[in-house]
């Protein structure tokens, strides 16, 4: 597969891989950052992966840093790993009632069917999550079912609530937080993506497998983790 | 443990330290100083690691109650400063005796100081930093802006010896008299860029435009980024580009054409183009913009920028005592 090294200013290297959703190049942009990160390489701040590039954040100013771009460019050679790890499946119960997904009308229009069908299409697919960025504990999943992946909103909403469950331009994604946001909001999960109390308090990791269960509003108020609902 | 006070909080008063490394990949923001160079200065000056965590205020500053006595520093923006209404010098370490009410009014050159105190400010930190990023909630006080009441602990790590007690700790201290202040913009700053990545994504004449014309920081700016005004910057295929890692000085083009300059609280992906990065060195000049202000950029090279940063932490280093 190929791949570029590139500087991305004084202080990072941008490792680019081909320019697609797929699920084996965003699997070897995950496998070179973890080979990134166990060579635990002094200068370096962060190792961050998007779908199809990982970038190495580093102190310019370190004795080390001169080089940092041999030691990336003998990484990007070394052969795959054989297998690729699959990453955590995980399981996410949605409410698609209750008024929790304004969108789902909107959503259905685009498609050309019954709420009902956008719903049954969303818990159809096991989605990858490609991504963890935005604000923390936000997941980038996809593929969604191309009938369903509506684009962002024209006008994004100026505060979405946290737990809401949307789609846009093919992907699927949960708001850890209230934040402003453009996609398509088509249910709520009482599960919380970041939750620093939690012992583990990321509930996503580039590379994790996720399937959405459907709850029912009343199931949905008896096991919410926001405690506010 | 000697503390200050929040009477009145100012515009945007935040705690910052060299923000929050390391968790980008799980979407957690660094945030950090908008201004690292006159961060840590004023650490320096205040006999601290660099890193220590400090205020940053903005604009309109705070004013703060002393219970214990307390050395402080203000470095980066010139701020009229007062003690009880004497007035002190900024890049100078002073006492505030307990009791005392230290005021940073308004500026007169610069948008944005630092206000660090001897031996650090000791808040619960959050992976490993006590940054405030405002959009996410992460930081001391829940991650928000501060508040009249809160009240700032102050802790005992310092680089140099304490001051003996009963004496004015700001002669004592082993603090340097003087440092090297950051180089104010007037009105607006010209800030050096290298190429990004994504160059080849924008036309030939996009990057003219971009490092020959003048643009204006609109007010849609803040901690995060710079909506900036100008000549429109075109793509060659499109300005989205498939979620990806941006740091910071990262210069992204919407399909409008406009760009964002993306400062300390960017969020940790991005899916616009960029066409160029400001270097390490003139970040600091970028965070001393104000809205209104005017902003351009000069091509340089990579060694360039290396040296220029060099320049400015052997500017630092030189204060060690």
């Amino acid at each position: 597969m190929d791949a570029r090294l590139l500087r991305a200013g004084d202080a990072a290297w941008l490792v680019e891989l081909p320019e697609r959703i797929d699920p084996v190049v965003n699997a070897r942009a995950i496998d070179i950052a973890s080979r990134v990160r166990g060579a635990e390489l002094a200068p370096v701040l962060d190792v961050v992966v998007g779908y199809r590039s990982v970038m190495v954040y580093l102190d310019p100013m370190h004795d080390g840093a001169d080089g940092i771009e041999a030691r990336l460019r003998s990484i990007v050679a070394e052969p795959p790993a054989d297998t690729v790890a699959r990453g955590t499946s995980v399981e996410v119960p949605v409410c698609y009632d209750g008024g929790f997904g304004p969108d789902l009308p909107d959503v259905a229009a685009f498609a050309r069917c019954a709420v009902g069908e956008v719903i049954e299409r969303h818990l159809a697919v096991e989605y990858r999550v490609f991504v963890v960025g935005f604000v923390p504990g936000f997941a980038y999943m996809a593929p969604v079912d191309p009938r369903i992946a509506a684009p962002r909103r024209t006008t994004p909403r100026v505060r979405v609530p946290r737990g809401s469950v949307a789609i846009a331009a093919g992907q699927t994604g949960i708001y850890p937080a209230d934040t402003p946001g453009g996609w398509n909001l088509i249910g709520r999960t009482p599960l919380r993506p970041y939750a620093p109390d939690r012992s583990e308090p990321f509930l996503f990791q580039p590379g994790d497998r996720v399937r959405f269960t459907r709850m029912s509003a009343s199931e949905y108020r008896g096991r919410t983790e926001w405690g506010d609902a | 443990m000697a503390s200050l006070i929040v009477a009145r909080a100012g515009m945007l008063t935040t705690v910052q330290d060299r923000g929050r490394w390391g968790y980008q990949g799980l979407g957690v923001p660094v945030a950090g100083p908008m201004d690292w160079y006159s961060h840590a200065l004023a650490n320096r000056l205040a006999g601290n690691a660099s890193d220590a965590a400090a205020l940053e205020v903005t604009l309109i500053g705070p004013e703060l109650v002393a219970e214990g006595d307390v050395v402080c520093v203000l470095a980066g923006a010139d701020f009229d400063v007062t003690v009880d209404g004497t007035s002190v010098p900024g890049h100078q370490p002073f006492t505030a005796h307990s009791g005392s009410h230290v005021r940073v009014g308004t500026r007169r050159a610069g948008a944005r100081g630092t206000l660090a105190v001897r031996g650090g400010l000791d808040l619960p930190a959050t992976f490993g930093s006590r940054a405030t990023h405002l959009v996410s909630g992460m930081g001391p006080f829940g991650g928000r802006a501060l508040r009249p009441g809160d009240r700032l602990a102050i802790g005992t790590a310092t680089l140099t010896v304490l001051p003996t007690t009963g004496h004015s700790a700001a002669q004592n201290c082993e603090c340097p008299g003087s440092g090297a202040p950051l180089t104010l913009p007037r009105g607006g700053a010209t800030v050096r860029v290298v190429a990004a990545a994504h160059r080849e994504r924008f036309t030939d004449a996009a990057w003219r435009a971009l490092t020959g014309a003048r643009f204006i920081v609109t007010p849609q700016s803040d901690r995060m980024g710079y909506r900036l005004e100008g000549p429109a910057l075109s793509h060659v295929r499109g300005a989205d580009i498939l979620s990806e890692p941006m740091p910071v000085g990262a210069i992204q083009v919407p399909s409008s054409g406009q760009p964002i300059l993306l400062m300390a609280d960017r969020q940790t992906t991005g899916g616009y183009a960029t066409i160029a990065n400001v270097i390490t060195a003139d970040l600091p000049l970028a965070g001393q913009l104000a809205p209104g202000d005017w902003i351009e950029f000069a091509p340089c090279t990579h060694d360039e920028a290396i040296a220029a940063l060099r320049a400015r932490h052997t500017s630092l280093a030189g204060l060690s005592v």
